[in-house]
């Protein structure tokens, strides 16, 4: 436990940059997104630290910060993902098109059908390539087999893996490289034609090649999804993101646009993180 | 030079220990297994013939096959994994799946465990109590049950063993796609541990196609050749355990013919079993 004159200041601190982070975009249009005094606990360990930030509509916001520092437990909250662990929970309110996600009557499957989520690790289904797009296709939508075969297109396509499956969409998802396998994972995120995608430190595992790539497609998704990346590496924060957040402890210490983030941030720890004498 | 200092030869002598023992282990388990399987083939094969599998069991002295004991095993072997195998597989992904918290799954579990271990002469008692006895005679059914109630816990633990080895990434990818918990278990975890589930009941049909203990007190035996599972039924362990104790030599060789079947039908069953789903992805 920290002290709570410690924990007190740190409070007021938050709150008032996301006040500033209000006034900073207010007059853009209206977040896709807003986090306002989010808490996060793990059982009795507190994860997140009343965060406070806006994902904007057609933009990608990186999270950025040193191991543990939450990040990926933030991008975790906006699906809900945490739901399928008891002792973890949520509390404050994340705010999808005005309405509180984090309500108990807010349907989960609903929404993780419109928050899409890819992960550090490829994670394919032990199914066709074919299937892996079509199984959360059919989830919300029954389409004809020739409507269907167009959108399995359709994502491939977006996810720039179509020229290397097109011959082989009966083959198992599983015999496709690693870098492969995480644009499958993207396509079928694409699939389902969510409004908002959660990238989990998308480009870990990959090598030098496929990250390009992968980063390529991030650039072309924005255009039409909300994009909130988590990455470790800051060369991609700095290529791919619109907004970064710097995250350390579980606390928001900066967010704003990626160009001042990088050129000339105002907070020293941030300034530290990213020229590299810290993290 | 590091390969002279006395550490590394430490090690490389420890190395070279455990090698040994662990290649000591595996050769008498191997030895033995060879063994079973030589004398098997030794005294089985000439019992093999066409007339084995087609005439039912003889009088002592005269001719005659296994033909009522096979088709018995089969139909009551058969109808025991036809019901274990849902059940098993619904417990197992109960267990897995969805006993995370609470106090039933744990005690499920044991349970299980207890079953698991428990002698099959056991089983074979209670469904005489509770069946036999209460509907005044032996039947195929009475035995299909005994061995259903022998397969039931192998299913499902192996089912929960296998569906625990499934990362639950790939249960997070399926759930972030907006899946609800029964599809993800349906088309995701248990594709993925399909295999393994698999071999569960493979391994929970081995067991059974063996039993005697249980049929003793159940389906008891059948000279004749008979499909009817409300009746007392041949088959092949309790065949082998009359045949094998009698004086006769020719039962004796009908014995070894009966457990060459056992022993080769299961390891074809399982051959075939695994080509079969292994074409599919």
């Amino acid at each position: 436990m920290q002290s709570s004159a410690v924990t007190k200041r740190d409070m007021s601190f938050s709150q008032l940059r996301g006040e500033q982070m209000s006034q900073a975009t207010g007059s853009e249009q209206t977040p896709k997104i807003r986090i306002r005094n989010l808490d996060f606990f793990y059982g009795s360990f507190q994860g997140l630290k009343h965060i406070n930030l806006d994902i904007h509509e057609g933009m990608v916001t990186a999270f950025i910060g040193p191991s543990g520092c939450g990040k990926s437990t933030l991008l975790r909250t906006l699906n809900r993902m945490y739901d399928l662990y008891p002792g973890q929970r949520a509390t404050g309110e994340i705010l999808l098109n005005g309405k509180n996600v984090l309500d108990p009557d807010q349907d989960v499957n609903a929404l993780r059908a419109k928050v899409g989520m890819v992960f550090q690790k490829p994670t394919p289904f032990p199914m066709s390539i074919y299937e892996n797009i079509a199984f959360g296709v059919r989830l919300y939508e029954s389409l004809s087999r020739a409507d269907m075969d167009n959108r399995v297109e359709w994502a491939l396509r977006k996810a720039a893996l179509w020229d290397e499956v097109k011959g082989k969409l009966n083959q198992s998802g599983l015999s496709l490289s690693g870098g492969q396998q995480q644009r499958l994972c993207i396509a079928r995120g694409v699939a389902v034609k969510p409004e908002v995608l959660l990238l989990d430190e998308p480009t870990s595992a990959l090598d030098p090649i496929s990250t390009a790539k992968v980063e390529e497609l991030v650039h072309e998704l924005k255009s039409e999804y909300t994009i909130a990346i988590v990455t470790h590496n800051m060369q991609q924060a700095a290529r791919v993101s619109d907004y970064t957040a710097y995250m350390y402890l579980g606390e928001l210490v900066e967010f704003g646009l990626t160009d001042e983030i990088f050129i000339k941030p105002k907070r020293k720890e941030t300034e530290d993180y990213i020229t590299g004498r810290f993290g | 030079m590091i390969d002279s200092s006395a550490l590394y030869r430490k090690r490389a002598r420890t190395n070279r220990i455990a090698l040994v023992l662990s290649m000591v282990a595996m050769g008498v388990g191997m030895g033995f297994l060879a063994w079973i399987l030589i004398v098997l083939l030794y005294k089985g094969v000439g019992a093999l013939s066409l007339s084995l599998f087609v005439q039912p069991t003889p009088a002592p002295g005269s001719e005659g096959g296994l033909s009522n004991a096979i088709i018995g095993s089969a139909m009551m072997v058969g109808a025991a994994t036809f019901i274990a195998t849902p059940i098993g597989i619904l417990a197992g992904i109960y267990l897995s799946e969805y006993g995370r918290k609470g106090w039933l799954a744990p005690a499920t579990r044991f349970i299980n465990d207890i079953l698991l271990s428990a002698p099959s002469i056991v089983i074979g008692v209670f469904i005489y109590t509770v069946y036999v006895a209460q509907v005044q005679h032996f039947s195929g059914w009475a035995g299909s049950l005994a061995l259903t109630l022998i397969a039931i816990p192998v299913v499902v633990r192996t089912t929960e063993n296998m569906l625990n080895l499934v990362p639950a990434s790939l249960r997070e990818a399926a759930a972030a796609l907006g899946a609800p918990r029964w599809k993800v278990v349906l088309h995701v975890v248990l594709r993925a541990a399909k295999a393994g589930v698999l071999t569960g009941i493979l391994l929970a049909l081995a067991r059974v196609s063996g039993e005697t203990a249980p049929l003793l007190f159940t389906a008891l035996n059948n000279q004749f050749t008979s499909v009817d599972l409300n009746a007392p039924m041949a088959n092949l362990p309790v065949v082998i355990f009359q045949f094998a104790m009698s004086p006769y030599e020719n039962w004796n060789s009908l014995a070894w013919g009966g457990a060459v079947i056992i022993t080769f039908g299961v390891l074809c069953l399982n051959i075939v079993v695994r080509t079969l789903f292994r074409k599919k992805i």
